[in-house]
Order: C-alpha cells, then sequence, then structure tokens
C-alpha cells in the first residue's frame, strides 16, 4: 500500500526540472502536480481501505443488528461486542486453527515451493512444459479445488483412500471426518494450492542471482549445498521476505477454501478467525460481533506488515 | 449498477487540461457515481422479485409463473436470483441503500430476522387471504402473530429407499427406531451402507437432525434433555453399528443423494427437492415412507422447509399494494398446484394440496409427512440461527467421539450464552 504512494511521487520530483519565468509559481505547479499525482492513490485508500477500516473499528463497539440497516440506528455498547467474542471458547480455538494453519501452509508452500524452483533452475528437456503444468493449482479458483479435494478425501468413496487402499497403506484415513485430521487435511490442501505461486515468484528471484557467483563457488570448490546456503539463500532474501508476507497476507485470512472443504467442522475442527467472522456477521447476523473478529485479524495482519516494512528498511540502507 | 457514471465522464473530459483537473475529474466521478447510486429509480410498471431460484429449472418456472401473473395484473415482473445463503445479507444491504425489491422469497427459516428487523408488510393487511392455508403453514409464514410469508410450497424430510435393494434383501420398510436400525444393519453390505443422512455443518445437518429430536419428544429450547440426549444416542448408535458412513459428518443433503443414487446407500433421509435429480437416473427404483419413530404410533415430527414471498417494507404503499396482488397471484391454488408438480413440493393450499395428491400418488407419504410438520423458527424466531450452529457442532463432536450428554449440555451453555 505505502510502496504505491512513494513510486508515485518519485516522477512528480523528476518531472519538473524545466526553466520557468517566475520561480515561485514554478514552484507552486510543480507542488500542485505533485499533490495531483499523489492524490487519486490517496483518495482511492481513504475511500477503500480508510474508510472501511475504521467503519470496522467503530462497528464493533456498536450493538449492529439487522435492525440496523432500517433504522441506521447502532448504539454504542462499549466493550460488550469484545468481552463476548474473547469469552467465547471457539474463539480461542479459532484464534489457535488460524495460527497453526498459517504456519503449516506457509512451511509446506515454502519448502517445497523452494525446492521446486531450485530443481526448475536447471535446464533440462520439457523442463518449461513440466514449470507451466505445476502452475495449474494456481489457476483452479478456490472453490472448484476446494469441492475437488472434499470428493477426494471422502473417507469411503474418496481417491486419495482408495489408492492408499489398492498399494496396501490402509484406506480408511479420516481425513476430513476426524477433528483430529481435518486441520491437517486442509493444511494440505492449501498447500497444495500454494506451491505455484511460491516457486514462480522464488524462480524469478533465482534467475536474477549472476552466474558468476556459482561459477566462482564450484571453482572455490565449494559442495551443492555450501553454494545453496551460502549464494542461493543470501542473494534469494528479498525476494523471500516478500513471498512470506504475501503468503502470510492471504493464508492468515482464509475462508473461502475451508467453507468449501468442511464448512469449519466437523466440530469446529477448523474454524478459523475468516470462518468465524463470517459466522458472526452472515450467519448470525450480529455485526459487532463480527467485526471484532475482523479487526483482531487486522491487527495481525498489522503487526506482520510492521515487521515487513522494518526488514525492507534495514535492507535498504 | 446505475446508468449515470458516462453522462458524467463525458462532461469531465470537456474541461480536463492540466494533470491535477484531470485528478479533480476523477474524484468528482467517483463522489458521481456513489451518489447516482443510492437514488434508484423505480419504474412505475416494473416490479422486482429477489429469489434464489438460481438453477436454471427453478428460474425457468418462476420466470413462467411471473409471466402470467404479470399479464393477469398488467404488469412487467423482474426476476432476481442470487445463491440461497445471500439472500438475507444482500436484502439487509438493499434495505440500508433504500433499494429492496419489491417482493423477496425468503426461506422460511430466515423470514422471522427480516420481519423482527421491521422489514416486513403484513400481508392481510394487503388483502391477501389464508382461508385455504392449513394453520401450520399460516404459522410457517408468521412471525409474532403477523402473517408476513406467503408460502407457495413447502417441503419436509422423508425417508427414500432403493426398492430394489429392499425387496433383494427381503427387508420391510422400516417405521421405529429399532427397525430402522435393524433394517440399516442387514443392508449395509461391502461398499454399501444402509443409510445415508446427513450430519455436516450448515443448516443441512441440522434439518435433518430436528425429525429425530421432535419425534422423540424433544426441543430446540432445552438441548440437553434426556430426549434430545437419546436422539443424538441413537445417531451415535447408527454410525458405530456402521450403518452410516463416517463421512455423514461432512454430507451435504446433496451428497446424501449423490451416494444414494451410486448405490453407495440402500436408504436415505432427504426432501423432495432431490426427486428431480434422482428421476434423471431411470434404473433406480426409488419410493418414499415417513421417518420411523422412536415407539410404534408415536407421531413422525418432521421440519417444515420452504421459502415464503414477503413484501419489503419500502414506504410506498401504492406498490406494497400492487406486490400484494403478484404475491396473491403467485401463491394462488393454481399457480401453487403448477409450482409444485415441477418441483416435487407440496403445495401450501389446502385444496391444491388435494389435488396434488391425486396427481402424485407416491409421494402420498411426504404429504402426510407436512401435515404433522414443524417449523424450526416457531418457538425461537430470529433466535434460530444461534441455536442451528450450537446444535451443529454439538451433533458433530458427538458423532466424532464425545458423549452426546457432554456435547448437548455445552451446546446449550452456547446457546444461552447467545454470543
Amino acid at each position: 500500500m505505502t510502496t504505491s504512494t512513494v513510486t508515485a511521487v518519485a516522477p512528480a520530483e523528476t518531472s519538473g526540472k524545466a526553466t520557468a519565468p517566475d520561480p515561485g509559481r514554478q514552484r507552486l505547479r510543480r507542488r500542485l502536480a505533485q499533490w495531483g499525482f499523489v492524490a487519486p492513490a490517496v483518495v482511492f485508500m481513504l475511500l477503500f481501505f480508510g474508510y472501511p477500516l475504521v467503519r470496522n473499528v467503530v462497528m464493533s463497539f456498536q450493538h449492529y443488528t439487522p435492525k440496523t440497516f432500517f433504522t441506521g440506528e447502532a448504539p454504542f455498547n462499549g466493550t460488550d461486542n469484545w468481552s463476548s467474542v474473547f469469552q467465547d471458547v471457539l474463539f480461542g480455538k479459532a484464534l489457535w486453527h488460524t495460527l497453526v494453519f498459517t504456519a503449516g501452509s506457509l512451511l509446506g508452500q515454502f519448502c517445497i515451493g523452494l525446492a521446486l524452483a531450485v530443481f526448475f533452475n536447471r535446464r533440462f528437456p520439457l523442463g518449461g512444459v513440466l514449470r507451466s503444468l505445476i502452475l495449474l493449482p494456481w489457476l483452479v479458483p478456490m472453490v472448484v479445488s476446494g469441492i475437488v479435494w472434499r470428493r477426494i478425501l471422502d473417507q469411503d468413496t474418496g481417491v486419495l483412500n482408495t489408492f492408499l487402499d489398492t498399494v496396501g497403506l490402509g484406506g480408511q484415513t479420516p481425513w476430513l471426518t476426524s477433528p483430529d485430521m481435518a486441520l491437517l487435511s486442509v493444511i494440505l490442501v492449501n498447500i497444495w494450492i500454494g506451491i505455484p505461486f511460491n516457486m514462480v515468484i522464488l524462480y524469478g528471484g533465482l534467475q536474477e542471482i549472476p552466474k558468476e557467483l556459482y561459477e566462482a563457488a564450484s571453482l572455490d570448490g565449494a559442495s551443492g549445498w555450501r553454494t545453496f546456503r551460502s549464494i542461493t539463500l543470501p542473494m534469494l532474501k528479498p525476494v523471500i521476505t516478500v513471498v512470506l508476507v504475501l503468503g502470510f497476507m492471504s493464508t492468515v485470512k482464509i475462508l473461502d477454501l475451508i467453507l468449501a472443504l468442511t464448512d469449519g467442522g466437523p466440530a469446529d475442527a477448523t474454524q478459523t478467525l475468516g470462518t468465524l467472522t463470517y459466522q458472526n456477521s452472515f450467519v448470525e447476523l450480529d455485526f459487532g460481533a463480527g467485526a471484532v473478529v475482523g479487526n483482531v485479524l487486522i491487527l495481525i495482519s498489522a503487526v506482520f506488515a510492521v515487521f515487513y516494512l522494518r526488514a525492507n528498511r534495514t535492507e535498504g540502507k | 449498477m446505475t446508468a449515470h457514471p458516462p453522462v458524467a465522464a463525458h462532461r469531465a473530459r470537456g474541461r480536463s487540461r492540466g494533470a491535477v483537473t484531470s485528478f479533480a475529474a476523477v474524484s468528482v466521478l467517483i463522489a458521481g457515481a456513489a451518489l447516482t447510486g443510492c437514488a434508484q429509480q423505480r419504474d412505475s410498471d416494473v416490479y422486482t422479485v429477489m429469489n434464489s431460484s438460481t438453477d436454471e429449472t427453478y428460474h425457468r418456472w418462476d420466470a413462467e409463473a411471473m409471466a402470467r401473473c404479470g399479464k393477469q395484473l398488467g404488469v412487467t415482473i423482474e426476476q432476481q436470483s442470487v445463491p440461497a445463503s445471500q439472500v438475507m445479507t444482500k436484502a439487509l444491504r438493499m434495505a440500508s441503500s433504500k433499494s429492496l425489491p419489491d417482493i423477496v422469497q425468503f426461506d422460511a427459516s430466515e423470514m422471522p430476522t427480516f420481519a423482527d428487523a421491521g422489514g416486513l408488510v403484513d400481508l392481510r393487511t394487503l388483502g391477501l387471504a389464508t382461508d385455504d392455508v392449513p394453520e401450520g403453514i399460516v404459522d410457517f409464514g408468521s412471525y409474532k402473530g403477523t402473517y408476513y410469508g406467503a408460502a407457495r410450497s413447502v417441503n419436509t424430510l422423508a425417508l427414500f429407499y432403493n426398492k430394489d435393494i429392499l425387496d433383494e434383501a427381503g427387508v420391510q420398510v422400516p417405521t421405529t427406531w429399532d427397525e430402522l436400525r435393524e433394517a440399516a444393519k442387514k443392508l449395509t453390505e461391502g461398499n454399501r451402507y444402509g443409510l445415508a443422512l446427513s450430519a455436516g455443518g450448515a443448516e443441512d445437518g441440522v434439518f435433518q437432525f430436528t425429525p429425530f429430536m421432535w419425534s422423540n419428544g424433544g426441543d430446540e429450547t432445552d438441548l440437553d434433555s434426556p430426549q434430545v440426549v437419546e436422539a443424538l444416542d441413537y445417531w451415535k448408535a447408527l454410525l458405530q453399528d456402521g450403518s452410516l458412513s463416517k463421512s455423514t459428518v461432512n454430507w451435504t443433503q446433496a451428497d446424501v443423494n449423490d451416494q444414494f443414487m451410486a448405490g453407495n446407500a440402500a436408504m436415505m433421509i432427504n426432501g423432495p427437492w432431490q426427486v428431480e435429480t434422482l428421476n434423471t437416473k431411470k434404473s433406480l427404483h426409488w419410493e418414499i415412507a415417513q421417518i420411523p419413530v422412536p415407539e410404534a404410533g408415536a407421531d413422525s415430527v418432521g421440519p417444515l422447509g420452504g421459502a415464503v414471498l414477503t413484501v419489503p417494507n419500502t414506504g410506498d404503499t401504492g406498490r406494497e399494494k400492487t406486490a400484494g396482488r403478484i404475491v396473491a397471484c403467485l401463491a394462488s391454488e393454481k399457480e401453487q398446484l403448477t409450482y409444485a408438480l415441477n418441483s416435487w413440493m407440496v403445495p401450501a393450499n389446502e385444496k391444491a394440496a388435494a389435488k396434488w395428491r391425486e396427481e402424485v400418488p407416491e409421494l402420498d407419504a411426504l404429504a402426510d409427512q407436512v401435515a404433522a410438520a414443524r417449523s424450526r423458527t416457531a418457538k425461537l424466531g430470529a433466535g434460530w440461527s444461534g441455536v442451528s450452529l450450537a446444535l451443529q457442532s454439538a451433533f458433530q463432536s458427538a458423532l466424532t467421539g464425545q458423549s452426546s450428554e457432554t456435547a448437548l449440555q455445552r451446546a446449550q451453555q452456547r446457546a444461552t450464552s447467545g454470543n
């Protein structure tokens, strides 16, 4: 968000260098032009980020019910929404599930994505074709993947269990039907979905690393693992940060995949903050409580964003 | 959403010179679009109906009915269909932007919420008569004694069974819980389960649990009563017998139907809206019976399901009157019969229901079940959604290992804390 504002200012500063008869007027015009370039971003952000954000925070302190849509009245009720959400056992569960889900998904997606990126970084026949085939999960809409995976993971008739059965690895795994397994299964599906994204970005980063470095390393007699650790990883660091931050942002707010796979069940085993805010706002129509959970999500993302910006700043220096 | 922005864009183009002004114009445009979005012009002869008929067949049947009624009343009726789960939130958003359609078809379990918010008009004041509608169905469309929703058809759940499989195994159609358990056990064989039902999240599972809860004398206001615990224990027993698939907790009612059609289940609990799909498989010989009861002679109480036509409170009494006439036409005896025969649901109107029974004798059991069926929101009104969520969580916990008693106690706590 912030980066777009910064880049919008930069060209304005360099563009106003023409000489002019009246320096005062010229400066004013330049100022105006600068603001002109900044304005769309500011207006856009205030309208589409600022306003909803403020509304959401305000709403979390209001008794906001279906009646509000008719009367427009939403009396403030202090911290009632917050205390009722925090006292709900489900909130603690959902928070924990969200953290496990995010950490598990990112770890899996990143490791496999990186491994594949390194793999495809070598040239070999059909490499390009294979690489584009691996992108497929990314192109399939999330809900479609969810529904297909729900069929695949069905305990009795699913393809996965049937396959496991034929190769003699049992075949009674309760992927989505056991509260102990469901979260893991949802994480596995999300890893599958996230691999292409991680691979593409990391592959792009790998292409940027100068080949000379590897040549020098091989002249020095560095092993493959040593080269990876001392050249690939450090050179890839900025890209890794971007991948992890973007991955975090899209994973922590997960909703559609879980709705399609398990609907938060069985027995709330896959409730996350995303599904909880959906349930509060759109099933129970308790918009105040939904806003509270939404705010918690925003807060978590904001904390992460701050870390990201700080990490970037030290990098810049 | 609105036809005005292009005009504004044209005007803005003439003025734009420097970079600054063009950006100013953009802001003006955005503001303009936002403002025009609020004031929606209503065409005086065009009436809109919002429903959830997103399936091609239902959309077409509704469009045909609306065309007939529009012709009769001299107005044009437009149909706007959104997915069932979005009707409520969409209607609420439209209420706050003062752009409500003239008629909204709500699921009957959602209607109380909208009525409670003051969003609906009393249909009796609009001249709708309820003389031919059975009392149960008038209650179904009422909230706190006011008749807000006219049902065209109603539905409920019944026991569907595969006739060939039952005949082959020499199993009689079960009528009591014990018989159902025995029959399901006998019919379970190889990849085939004796019975399929939905205990999935969302409303589907709750809808399926209610006939077991109610027929056993349980009640949604007292979730941890022995009767409800017993009903849940019965589900658990079916699962432990191996007569139900373990995937039951992850199945919607549509999944249950797929399993039944694929021959993976000999019997299923489901509703008449599946008949259309069931009939696409010609080799499948199915019949229906009432849902078995705990003891012989007890009443089989199913959940009354279906949608009701409502007239939202738009403040324009003239239009509301006409909307009332449209609802009356769509819910008239003739239209009800046409709709019911198309959709396999039971007409709400008594006379239409009698004719319907003659035309589709194979669904007779369903009509009986409807007559004794109960509305989910009759006792709790707008509070149903909270109880429903608590109940879902409870039976899923119980079916995956917890004791029914503990699970239901927690559900009752959660329901009463009303978070």
